[in-house]
């Protein structure tokens, strides 16, 4: 069954009709041609598909398109301003946080959503309650960038990108 | 996966009359379990109500002093609420145990609570499962059962309810709002969820058309002082091995009062009467911790490969409450 | 003895060793790297497999009606139905060309539709019907027909035996047996493919491929097909470990369809799920080592005996024990590989196949013969040194540094002072302790390759070669080693690579990479300064072959020492590693950024099979019963705190041009002992088999 729905995706407005079934991570990929959230597993186990929905990160193939008509996405691609690349992006350049390169573009959105919710003072597990205000310790951001797995092993140097950012 | 009929509800009672009369309706809120079903075919459902945009969406004190939080409030809204992490700390650790930043910001409450078990063989359609098929088998009794109960199971399955959410709310004693076809009604959590008996195809007393709408958390003073320990393979994301929720009120040195519940050892959150009765009124000592903890897993029946849940359950018990009452000093 | 040793003619080095930024990392940052799934194409059919759900039998009937029916289904291929192929001499890729199955999750079948949800759809409609034959699908060790292979992978004979290891002289001897689990690959991006049957006998695939040429002669075999018009294009690879380094059952599936839907390019990435019985898996080993030594440590006797898994289909045997024949001296020593024949899918590579899971046995015996004798595990190793080759009496190329890797590892990590007693040093709940273990890998040198230099009118060099890059950064060495070679600045190399219309390469495996393409690199550079000197024409082109062996008489075999403290929660068995340390001795290194980030990506590895993965395989159904990333769990982000490498600066001047080695695997192997042995020094407990989850403490005695 077919639903008409509009994504406004790197600031573009897309509209398309979906099959019910189709995920949001499948309308990007398969639809619109946004290649940069990856499929990595498919069913929220690795964070390669992750993208700002709706300004938070978010998975993208645990979640339907049509369910997400008239919502924002903003992908690794987004984030860069052509060959201008996010602070983020730069720092997993400068430190090589990526080696594959597959996991990287969920890493990076996942990144940037992580940032912000360490400035709202969202709290994470390992957060010793401070009530508000969160350090970003090597131990937070491991722990909060643990939704984004990287076979190739390139997390020490992802910790550092982010350390270099959130300073 | 096949082909359903998409549906945004506009409001409570019409999605819950939608999906009564269809009876293969299924409500679709954050997704993160429901669709990872969809594709694994375990759920088939014809037509999908989504709630995700009702506005059950928020956290509200009440005046009696309990807290009721929305259906639909996102898990990692919930974590980081101020409320939540002043008055009941051990819901935000708990939630902040589960999954990860970019699936807490798209499960809710609801949702978590009827997530479904994460045996293998439920989730693998080729396999036999009575809880996916009744009178199928059970494919883990004497298959790969590392991860599952060793409390309350039946010879119809052994599987584990894996809501670290559901924990925490056990302890607490929250109260589920429901609204169905009949109307509104108030499920004490500890009434929400079923042992496998001979009908493990049902996870909870809910019904085809039952909506939760709100969960309550009562003034619990005591919730102040608590704590979630998980206990899981990896340091991060990852199911609960065993886990604890527990909050105490010690004064001078003797418990004046306890709750716990475990998690990963049966097919709901298990909460340890036993244990706390055998507490209340001892003096807070390790002892004391350990000689509950044993008596509340006395009854354990592990299985070929879940024995050592028992020793890590206590000791995990043990050493929640050894953190709790040596923060209290 | 005395060896006469050939000294290549060594680069002169400007570029490389340099720590270039990665000359991929924009696109990938920003997720505009094409990936072979991501290719654009223009009416895409989309692929879904059917598989078979019982692991030994005969498909008997295939009701295809229902999936037929849906719209969208373009077509239902089956056994009855599928084009034919010319060749099975790799039964891996005889895909549904026969009735036979030969294990759980073969594909019977595959549904072609206008979408990937209708595709899945159908694919889940077409009813196959089996004879179910009995299946064996458990590796025991006292099974009564295990076999003796003929040869092992990569060319390693079978069984080696020296001196007497019964008789030797033994004041303390080790005799344990090690389990290592069925561990699968998994790199982050799943094998895909995009196949297109452009017309009669002409093929295009975009893949996720280690080896192009690989890929391109397997598919032209058993299709029959003139390797010149098959064409296989990989620039972007996510991941692969062995596991994309040959053709597998899905190339010959998304053929077939492309067959039967000529012009359309046919879209197939596997599942998750899929993955876990499609494209190889190191296989599971039982490992029965026994050191037998004087009482100040001095090894009289060596034997590694190995029992692991291969398939009915198709046989693998991994080189697990290869490790124990060069790594110590010892007079006496006995090695040899055993192989049950099981009704499972087919092992295959595997990140360091043979040394990483023998490392773990031979290091952990090692440690416990340490422990034994009351030595320091590095003296141990260190009177233990081997002067020469114990395989072929030859020194080692470039030297075998491996007592200075523990040495400088030692210093680096602040071995010394340790205090060797186990389980006695606590901080809060944590028990915590050391541990160390040696790593080796060989050097390989691939033949069949060849490189293109071609001067161009923007006054660059165009450097042609059909070598891949796996997330290894052969984007960036490989210029390198260009510039160097052609003495240019990097900035003025173009490298082509990841297509087999590009001069043939050999595998991205084995940690050849960088000997195999650099040697080919460099000889097309030379011919085409030989022939036009430094003011080439535009246009000026030169092409070469890598030289066979460069050197003489030699050993040619990296080192490497891995350094681990650990902390086991007293109460609860988790196991966290706040540290890592790895020194290895690998030759030059090219570019010290990526190979920083393969040094540390392998010791990541090691770290995720010392502490998380093991597939496990339910012998009643023959398949892999935890398929995803939720229940096969890898190291996340979480569980890797202070890993750092480091390299003795060294140059190879026997290896190649480049002075190097290959840098992928050794990473991985030795990790897992480390981590292993630094778990008997907090807590008093040896575990023998991988993994070391809480379970595995907590029923060896810790609570």
């Amino acid at each position: 069954m077919d639903e008409s729905i509009t994504l406004h995706v790197d600031g573009r407005k897309r509209s398309l009709t979906v099959d019910t079934r189709t995920t949001l991570l499948d309308a990007l990929r398969e639809r619109l041609g946004v290649t940069a959230p990856k499929k990595g597993c498919d069913h929220g186990q690795c964070g390669s598909c992750t993208v700002l929905l709706d300004g938070r990160r978010a998975t993208t193939c645990l979640t339907l398109a049509v369910a997400h008509d008239g919502a924002e996405v903003v992908t690794a691609d987004g984030l860069a301003e052509g060959d201008s690349l996010h602070p983020v992006q730069r720092a997993f350049l400068d430190h090589d946080g990526l080696q594959c390169g597959y996991c990287t573009p969920g890493q990076v959105c996942s990144a940037v959503g992580m940032l912000a919710e360490a400035a709202a003072g969202w709290p994470s597990h390992v957060t010793r309650d401070g009530a508000g205000r969160v350090e970003l310790t090597d131990e937070e951001i491991r722990e909060r960038m643990s939704g984004n797995l990287c076979r190739c092993g390139a997390y020490p140097n992802i910790v550092a990108a982010i350390r270099e950012v959130a300073r | 996966m096949n082909p359903f009929e998409y549906r945004r509800a506009m409001d409570a009672t019409a999605a819950v009359a939608l999906v009564t009369e269809h009876p293969g309706a299924a409500f679709l809120a954050g997704g993160t379990n429901l669709v990872d079903h969809l594709k694994l075919g375990v759920a088939r459902p014809d037509l999908l109500v989504d709630v995700s945009r009702l506005p059950l969406d928020t956290i509200s004190s009440l005046p009696d002093g309990r807290v009721r939080v929305g259906a639909a409030v996102r898990n990692s809204d919930l974590a980081a609420d101020p409320l939540i992490r002043r008055r009941y700390p051990m819901l935000s650790a708990a939630l902040l145990a589960g999954a990860s930043g970019q699936l807490r910001n798209l499960a809710t409450t609801g949702g978590n609570l009827l997530q479904r078990t994460r045996c293998v063989y439920f989730q693998d359609v080729t396999t036999p499962c009575n809880k996916r098929e009744p009178g199928s088998g059970c494919s883990a009794l004497e298959g790969y059962n590392r991860g599952h109960a060793i409390l309350g199971a039946s010879e119809q399955c052994v599987a584990v309810h894996p809501s670290d959410l559901a924990v925490a709310l056990t302890a607490l004693e929250a109260e589920v709002q429901v609204l169905g076809p009949a109307g509104e009604r108030t499920i004490p959590i500890g009434e929400l969820y079923r042992l496998p008996g001979d009908a493990p195809e049902r996870d909870t007393v809910l019904s085809h058309g039952d909506l939760i709408t709100a969960v309550d958390l009562p003034e619990l003073p005591m919730a102040a002082c608590s704590a979630y320990r998980k206990v899981r393979d990896r340091a991060s994301y990852a199911f609960a091995l065993v886990s604890v929720a527990a909050a105490v009120d010690v004064a001078d040195g003797v418990i004046r009062d306890v709750r716990i519940a475990f998690g990963g050892v049966a097919h709901r959150p298990w909460r340890a009467t036993r244990a706390e009765q055998l507490l209340r009124g001892e003096p807070a000592t390790e002892t004391a911790f350990a000689a509950a903890a044993h008596a509340e897993l006395a009854p354990a029946r592990p299985l070929a490969h879940n024995a050592f849940k028992v020793p890590l359950a206590a000791s995990t018990l043990v050493a929640t409450l050894r953190g709790l009452t040596e923060e209290g000093r | 003895m005395t060896t006469e040793l050939v000294t290549v003619d060594l680069l002169h080095f400007h570029a490389i060793g340099v720590p270039l930024e990665r000359a991929d990392g924009t696109i990938k940052v920003t997720g505009r790297a094409p990936y072979a799934f991501e290719h654009p194409v223009t009416e895409p059919v989309y692929l879904h497999p059917v598989q078979a759900t019982v692991a030994r039998g005969r498909v008997t009937g295939a009701d295809t009606a229902a999936a037929r029916a849906l719209p969208g289904v373009i077509a239902v291929l089956t056994h009855e139905n599928a084009p034919r192929m010319v060749s099975g001499d790799d039964p891996e890729l005889w895909v549904l060309q026969s009735t036979e199955i030969a294990f759980r999750g073969q594909f019977v079948g595959a549904v072609l539709a206008e979408t990937l949800e209708v595709a899945r759809h159908a694919a889940d409609l077409v009813r196959m019907e089996y004879e179910n034959l009995p299946h064996d699908a458990e590796l025991d060790p006292r099974r009564d027909d295990l076999y003796a292979p003929d040869v092992l992978n990569a060319g390693y004979p079978t069984d080696t035996a020296e001196g007497d290891v019964d008789a030797a002289p033994a004041a303390v001897t080790i005799d344990r047996t090690y389990r290592t689990p069925m561990e699968h690959n998994n790199p982050m991006e799943p094998h895909a493919v995009i196949a297109l049957w452009a017309e009669p006998g002409e093929l295009l695939l975009y893949d996720s491929s280690q080896g192009v040429h690989r890929v391109r002669g397997a598919l032209a075999t058993a299709f029959g097909l003139d390797p010149g018009r098959v064409r296989v294009v990989s620039p972007y690879v996510g991941g692969g470990f062995g596991s994309k380094g040959s053709a597998h059952a899905h190339h010959a599936l998304a053929v077939l369809a492309a067959q039967a839907v000529p012009g359309r390019p046919v879209k197939f990435a596997l599942t998750r799920q899929q993955m876990f019985s499609q494209v190889g898996y190191r296989t599971p080993t039982v490992q029965h080592v026994r050191l037998s030594a004087t009482a100040d440590g001095r090894l009289t006797a060596i034997s590694h005996e190995v029992v692991e898994q291969t398939a009915r289909l198709k046989e693998f045997a991994e080189q697990t024990a290869v490790c124990s024949r060069m790594m110590y001296t010892a007079p006496n020593r006995r090695t040899s590989h055993r192989l049950a024949r099981l009704d499972v899918p087919v092992p295959a590579w595997m990140r360091a196949p043979g040394e990483a899971p023998g490392m773990f046995a031979a290091e952990v015996a090692m440690d416990e013969l340490a422990v034994a004798c009351g030595l320091d595990p590095i003296e141990l190793r260190a009177r233990n040194e081997p002067g020469t080759d114990p395989v072929t009496g030859r020194p080692w190329s470039g030297g075998r540094h491996l007592v200075e890797c523990l040495r400088e590892g030692a210093r680096r990590f602040g071995w010394d002072p340790r205090d060797p007693t186990p389980g006695v040093r606590r901080d809060g709940e944590w028990l915590v302790g050391t541990g160390v273990a040696a790593s080796t890998y060989p050097r390989h040198l691939l033949p069949g390759n060849r490189a293109t230099v071609r001067y161009t009118p923007d006054g660059r060099y165009s450097v042609l070669i059909g070598a891949v890059d796996i997330g290894t950064g052969t984007w960036t060495t490989l210029a390198q080693i260009a510039a160097d070679a052609l003495e240019v600045p990097v900035g003025a190399v173009a490298l082509e690579i990841g297509d087999s219309d590009l001069p043939q390469a050999s595998v991205a495996g084995g940690s050849s990479g960088m000997s195999s393409w650099g040697s080919a690199v460099v000889a097309a550079a030379r011919a085409f300064r030989a022939r036009y000197g430094e003011g080439p024409p535009v246009g000026a082109e030169a092409s070469a072959e890598a030289p066979a062996e460069p050197g003489g008489d030699f050993a040619a075999d990296s080192f490497g020492a891995q350094f681990a403290e650990v902390r086991v929660n007293a109460d609860t068995g988790e196991v966290r590693v706040p540290r890592m340390l790895g020194v290895f001795s690998a030759g030059k290194i090219i570019n010290p950024r990526t190979a920083r980030s393969q040094f540390i990506g392998g010791m990541i590895m090691g770290l995720s099979a010392a502490l998380h993965e093991e597939s496990v395989l339910d012998p009643r159904f023959g398949h892999v019963v935890n398929h995803d990333f939720a229940d096969y769990h890898i190291a996340a982000c979480a569980d890797v705190v202070d890993i750092d490498a480091a390299w003795l600066e060294e140059v190879d001047p026997h290896a190649n041009p480049m002075g190097s080695r290959g840098i992928g695997e050794i990473g991985i192997v030795g990790a897992p002992a480390a981590i292993a042995n630094a778990v008997h020094h907090a807590t008093g407990i040896r575990v023998r088999d991988l993994p070391i989850t809480p379970d595995r403490l907590l029923t060896h005695g810790l609570l």
